[in-house]
């Protein structure tokens, strides 16, 4: 392990913890402007999050040590997820340490512990959460994993530093394989994060929550931790993506000029990418619980489609 | 060369089974002495295993060895040989049982049907016939303990035989296992090809024309797949896991179901030679199928030991998958392809093994202390029973197929296998495969959904009655075994490198090519079986990196905040009357994959009226494959045992007329 990868490693890290937050903050503002509100400022979820670790946590007395370590464990994975996907630079010390089905298994082992944590208090609402979240994964989880095949096998690696670098690589094409990807990957994303048309992250009403609901019992630093990591998790989708169906601007190995460059260019994406969210959630309604099998199995078709028609196609 | 060392793995595995055979003698000696049988005579058995599994490991990168045991019929001794296969598979039993046996030893208490020797005795028996299953080398043999250890889980299944119910269960798995012995029975007929000659060597000599050899596939195919649960034929598991007591249910899961899958590997790859692509096409839909089923009713079941027995059909799906596409490979001489899809199927049979018979394991001690069966009368059990509960956690994440653990690996390794497929000649199979792999995908990740239900429901929330508050943990040799079952799903899951490296020989002989040879060599840490560059792997580094921040995390937030917890009533809204009764069910926890997968399930629900005195809620779920498959043979039989009656008429003038019917007519043939 070189020291100029460790520095962009680290840097990584640093802009994915003030990203994510910074992020999340953005997609609220551009959706109070559309929705004709006024807008929360930029850096609210700072404040939050600065003002969640200074509580107390409640804690239930029932809570058994799942419930204290699960939110370490999330924040953890969501933060080692947004460090295995080339972000700035494909050139990254952690990247051969996960590939894309890892990346997968890490969001999984993050949703398993935070369902468990969500039925350890044994409320009627907790386990609805932890019933719904891994209903949405369930479905979610393929789906992802179908896109991200579609680019291994473009680039025929599952290893995401190597697919990033093939795809900018290759000359601007719009390619069918990776339209199809595109739209499944959309889909997926809104689900994952908990955006609007299958989940509302801006609702407290009891019967149509999922994240709120899994979240319910958290207070103070448990819920700061959870919080912050969920904003990573949006962060490490956008991410991941603006790596594979925008490419271009991130850094190649050694090459320093471009990491100077890859800050602004993906800060340009990221602000791009959470309009567009932010209009998704406007203009989209919320669905019906039973409907997001539907949606979430529209995205799995979608992806095995993209997976068939690379093959048919060979593009 | 010395002779000594060449000899000494084969012969420490022959005194493994005869040590075995004798502890369960021992067990008959002492047919009432709890204390000795459990302290004394399962805790031995373990250490056996332990040294079994030893030897196999020593002889897995060595040459083969074979021996001859004259003891059976005149003139048909049994063939014995100890090649990477069966090292590997012995391997496996050594290191699930060694800890099954441990727990064995603190489990088995008074008052359970069978007394405690004589069950010594049928468990050892178990044990030692699968070991000898395992070695055989001739289809005599082969066959006598493929009965021996039919025969012996049989009785094991039904220890509690005063049930009806179990004793249903027993006689279901034994009707399976007999009608699966039969194809096995044929499949070696046909492999040794007219020349009355039933020794592997001479069958692995015989050259098949593609119809017989075919015939020999699918013949194994139905004979291994009815013991290992493979579609339409997996009925019995469902029953007889359930019944049986939870050792032997981890015993049966965790290592009987794989000899069905060594069975399937040495017809196959090894008696066979190469196989034909559309076998693996049928092995691969088979699979497929059997997973997809096993993972949906598992999430739909009420029952804990039930759920796992589902869990089992799926990883066998899965074992099977990789078989299949193994054996596409193989028959288009892909070779490094091949060996990594094997090496899925293998790494993933060690691993079933290792973390079934926790779970199986970890239910075994929530049924001692609970009594209970049913999810929906458990919860909270995190609190009563932390060791189970934790060591218990383990598995799950195993099963659920997430990294850092075990499961993962195999998984990887067996996506890994799916995505390289862009070379295969056959065009339609080139497209058809990654649809598999979507199906893979899918299986993987309802078996999170199933494992969240099995552990959230059993350990988490609040106890759904009274008497739970009143469960004690496992006791110390429980304990043992688990935490021994727990070291291998860590290890496992850490270290797939030195696993991969342990495996190579095996496909070196069966497909001719490890994967050593293609690039991952060398490097401990980082599993790359293609090639760094195509897909690489470290669980190591990323437990690692994970810790640390859990770590920096928890230091920081409390240096610069501060770590200050209240323990106060669940806030749940502020809804005031909760009760325990307000969590999910079982039922409720698997309601949207009920609603998703209907089409798949034969549901009975009663729902009640409005004016019900006291409201009553009823589903069932049923196995349509059981109406639709199993009734119908049992209808179609006994139509035909209906017309063969009418033939009995109880007159013997009417014998003697069938009598010289019969004779006129065989003369009749003989002159034509």
């Amino acid at each position: 392990m070189n020291l100029e990868g460790l520095l962009a490693q680290l840097l990584a890290m640093a802009v994915a913890l003030a990203g994510g937050p910074l992020l999340a903050g953005w997609v609220n503002q551009c959706r109070a402007w559309l929705q004709g509100r006024r807008a929360p400022p930029l850096l609210m979820p700072f404040r939050m999050l600065h003002k969640l670790f200074w509580k107390e946590s409640v804690v239930a007395h029932d809570a058994s040590p799942i419930f204290r370590i699960t939110p370490y464990i999330v924040f953890g994975c969501m933060l080692l997820a947004s460090l295995i996907i080339p972000t700035l630079s494909t050139d990254l010390p952690m990247a051969p340490a996960a590939d894309a089905i890892a990346l997968v298994g890490l969001f999984g082992i993050a949703r398993l512990f935070i369902s468990l944590a969500a039925m350890d208090i044994g409320t009627a609402f907790g386990t609805m959460g932890a019933r719904r979240e891994m209903l949405v994964g369930f479905l979610a989880e393929p789906a992802f994993l179908m896109v991200l095949f579609t680019a291994s096998l473009i680039s025929s690696s599952t290893s995401l530093a190597t697919t990033v670098s093939t795809l900018a690589h290759r000359e601007f094409a719009i390619l069918p394989s990776l339209a199809f990807a595109g739209i499944a990957f959309t889909m997926v994303s809104l689900a994952e994060n908990a955006r609007v048309p299958v989940d509302n992250p801006a609702t407290h009403l009891e019967l149509t929550m999922i994240h709120e609901a899994l979240v319910l019992e958290y207070s103070g630093r448990h819920l700061a931790l959870i919080e912050w990591a969920a904003t990573l998790k949006l962060f490490a989708y956008s991410c991941a993506g603006l790596a594979i169906f925008f490419p271009w601007g991130i850094a190649e190995a050694r090459d320093h000029a471009a990491l100077l460059w890859a800050l602004p260019v993906l800060a340009v994406k990221l602000a791009i990418g959470g309009f567009t969210l932010a209009l998704i959630e406007t203009i989209l309604a919320k669905m019906r619980i039973f409907r997001v099998p539907e949606f979430l199995a529209t995205a799995f078709l979608l992806g095995v489609l993209a997976l068939l028609v690379h093959l048919l196609l060979g593009a | 060369m010395d002779p000594l060392p060449e000899l000494l793995a084969i012969d420490g595995v022959m005194l493994v089974v005869v040590a075995w055979f004798a502890v369960g003698l021992a067990g008959i000696a002492a047919l009432h002495n709890f204390r000795l049988v459990g302290r004394v005579l399962f805790p031995l058995s373990a250490a056996l295993s332990i040294a079994l599994a030893g030897f196999a490991l020593l002889a897995l990168p060595g040459a083969p060895q074979s021996t001859v045991l004259a003891i059976g019929l005149p003139n048909l001794p049994f063939h014995l040989r100890l090649d990477a296969l069966s090292a590997f598979f012995l391997a496996i039993l050594g290191l699930a049982s060694a800890g099954i046996s441990v727990f064995a030893g603190g489990y088995f208490r008074q008052g359970e049907g069978t007394p405690p020797g004589l069950l010594c005795l049928h468990y050892h028996l178990f044990l030692a016939s699968m070991a000898m299953v395992l070695l055989a080398d001739d289809a005599y043999a082969f066959m006598v303990t493929w009965e021996v250890m039919a025969l012996s889980s049989y009785f094991l299944v039904t220890t509690n035989h005063r049930i009806a119910e179990i004793r249903r269960a027993g006689f279901l798995y034994l009707l399976v296992a007999h009608v699966g012995a039969i194809a096995i029975l044929l499949c070696f007929g046909v492999l040794q090809a007219n020349t009355g000659d039933y020794t592997f060597a001479n069958m692995r000599a015989q050259e098949l024309s593609p119809f017989w050899a075919s015939c020999a596939f699918l013949l194994a195919l139905f004979g291994f797949g009815a013991k290992a649960g493979i579609l339409p034929l997996h009925v019995w598991l469902p029953e007889a896991h359930p019944a049986a007591p939870s050792p032997v249910s981890a015993l049966m899961s965790g290592v009987m179901l794989k000899t069905a899958i060594y069975g399937m590997l040495r017809v196959n790859f090894d008696l066979l030679g190469s196989p034909l692509w559309w076998w693996g096409v049928v092995a691969l839909a088979l699979g497929l199928a059997t997973a997809l089923f096993g993972v949906v009713f598992a999430a739909a079941q009420v029952d804990m030991k039930r759920l796992l027995a589902y869990s089992s059909i799926e990883n066998i799906g899965l074992i099977v998958v990789g078989l299949g596409l193994a054996m596409i490979f193989a028959a288009y001489r892909m070779q490094s392809l091949a060996a990594l899809a094997l090496v899925a199927s293998l790494y993933h049979c060690l691993n079933h093994a290792i973390f079934k018979s926790l779970l199986f394991l970890g239910t075994g001690s929530v049924l001692h202390a609970t009594k209970e069966r049913s999810l929906g009368k458990l919860g909270g059990l995190m609190r009563f029973m932390p060791w189970v509960a934790w060591t218990t956690l383990a598995g799950v994440i195993a099963s659920a197929g997430l990294p850092p653990s075990n499961g993962f690996v195999s998984e990887w390794l067996l996506l890994q296998g799916f995505l390289f497929t862009g070379e295969l000649p056959n065009p339609y199979l080139r497209m058809l495969v990654p649809v598999f792999a979507a199906g893979v995908v899918l299986v993987a990740a309802l078996a999170g959904y199933v494992m969240v239900k099995f552990f959230g429901v059993i350990f988490l929330g609040r106890p759904r009655e009274e008497k739970l508050a009143q469960a004690h943990d496992a006791g110390g040799l429980e304990r043992l075994g688990l935490l021994w079952l727990t070291a291998g799903c860590v290890l496992l899951g850490l270290f797939p490198v030195a696993v991969l490296e342990t495996i190579d020989p095996i496909t070196v002989a069966l497909v001719g090519r490890g994967l050593a040879a293609s690039g991952s060599a060398g490097d401990w840490l980082l599993l790359a079986p293609v090639s760094a560059e195509r897909a690489s792997y470290s669980p190591i580094l990323f437990l690692l990196v994970t810790a640390a921040v859990v770590v920096l995390a928890f230091v920081l937030v409390r240096r610069f905040y501060h770590g200050r917890v209240r323990r106060a009533a669940p806030w749940d809204c502020g809804f005031p009357l909760q009760t325990a009764r307000m969590q999910d069910t079982a039922e409720g926890f698997g309601q949207p994959i009920r609603q998703i997968f209907e089409p798949f399930y034969r549901m009975h629900r009663e729902l009640p009226t409005p004016f019900d005195e006291a409201p009553r809620y009823k589903v069932t779920v049923e196995d349509p494959l059981w109406a639709w498959v199993y009734l119908r043979i049992a209808a179609a039989t006994e139509a035909a045992s209906r017309w063969v009656g009418m033939l009995q008429r109880g007159r013997i003038s009417i014998y003697l007329l069938y009598s010289f019917l019969t004779l006129v007519a065989l003369l009749f043939l003989t002159q034509a």
